[in-house]
């Protein structure tokens, strides 16, 4: 095969697999905070502003796998 | 399919040069930004009224509820407003980038050049968080400031203690891997914003060339969305850094609050 060919499926293949674990601990992540925000309206804030930063920093890993993926096919 | 897509690319295509020094589209785009917002803000300055209506009724609300957040966040209202130039202006500027690459015409309008061998089309405009450059110059910018206001509020002996410390094997592990993280918040700030809003730009204009017209709706609606909150959570994760970075080692910082 090809060398471009190889290239786009390891791109395809490293950003699906790279962004299943962050896209489940994010599901993780915001259903606990609802949960929470259920028991406890009165702390809505304080939990949505520490769930946000949770989020972010999950979001992250799923970056550096776009990463991974771009710079497999663009370098 | 043999239609030319004119997909974004990766890098920043340069529009001239002066003297050595290569002006790319996203970089024309950013000055435009900052000349913007720098006019919005004489405007405000020109007719200020005590009691606020219009232009500066609007941006009041946004530096309220921003000053609001962050005092849930530092504790003290003073430190909020200590630091609400550098977060603010980190916010306004991330989103009026984000959303100036859904302008009409941003994109779209630019020259056919010849690139080894084949025609491209080069952007005249292009949304300035697009480009890796600039916001890998925000992070950086983000986290030397944010040790600068560490050292400033606590004292450099008390911060750099953070990172090395000798009472014990653990705690001085612990500083190194502070050290890595300092490295690894550059690269997840920038490549955060740039992920979203250069995947935004190639997702739109796939969209434009699949089902014209209808398509595209839809998606500038979520895109003009994720460009809020890329710029926010831009905006709330240097606040949170700062509120770190101030706290005495070992005391608990602030919960959010509104």
């Amino acid at each position: 095969m090809e060398l471009e060919g190889i290239k786009s499926i390891a791109a395809a293949i490293a950003i699906a697999l790279g962004a299943l674990g962050p896209a489940i601990g994010i599901g993780l992540l915001v259903s606990k905070a609802l949960e929470a925000i259920g028991r406890n309206p009165e702390a809505a804030s304080k939990i949505q502003t520490n769930m946000i930063l949770g989020v972010a920093f999950v979001e992250a890993i799923a970056i550096y796998a776009l990463v991974v993926a771009l710079i497999i096919k663009f370098a | 399919m043999d239609k030319y897509i004119p997909i974004p690319t990766v890098y920043p295509e340069k529009i001239f040069e002066i003297g050595g020094f290569v002006v790319t589209n996203s970089l024309i785009s950013s000055w435009i930004v900052v000349s913007f917002l720098i006019l919005i803000a004489f405007l405000i300055r020109k007719k200020f009224n005590i009691v606020p209506k219009g232009l500066q009724n609007f941006f009041e609300v946004i530096i309220e509820q921003i000053l609001n957040f962050t005092e849930g966040m530092f504790g003290s209202r003073k430190a909020a407003e200590k630091y609400l130039p550098f977060i603010a202006t980190i916010f306004l500027f991330v989103l009026v980038s984000n959303w100036s690459g859904l302008l009409p015409g941003v994109g779209p309008i630019g020259i056919y050049e010849e690139h080894g061998g084949h025609t491209v089309l080069v952007p005249f405009l292009r949304a300035p968080s697009s480009d890796l450059n600039f916001t890998l110059a925000l992070a950086i910018i983000t986290v030397l400031s944010v040790n600068v206001f560490g050292i400033a509020a606590i004292g450099f002996f008390k911060h750099a203690g953070k990172f090395l410390s000798f009472k014990s094997p653990i705690a001085f592990f612990v500083g190194i891997l502070e050290l890595i993280s300092e490295v690894a918040r550059m690269v997840s700030f920038s490549f955060r914003l740039f992920g979203n809003i250069f995947a935004g730009e190639v997702m739109l204009v796939i969209a434009a060339y699949f089902v014209p017209y209808l398509l595209p709706v839809p998606l500038l609606a979520l895109e003009t969305f994720v460009g809020l909150i890329q710029a926010s959570v831009f905006a709330i994760l240097a606040a949170v850094f700062i509120s770190i970075a101030i706290s005495h080692h070992g005391e608990h910082t602030e919960g959010g609050h509104v």
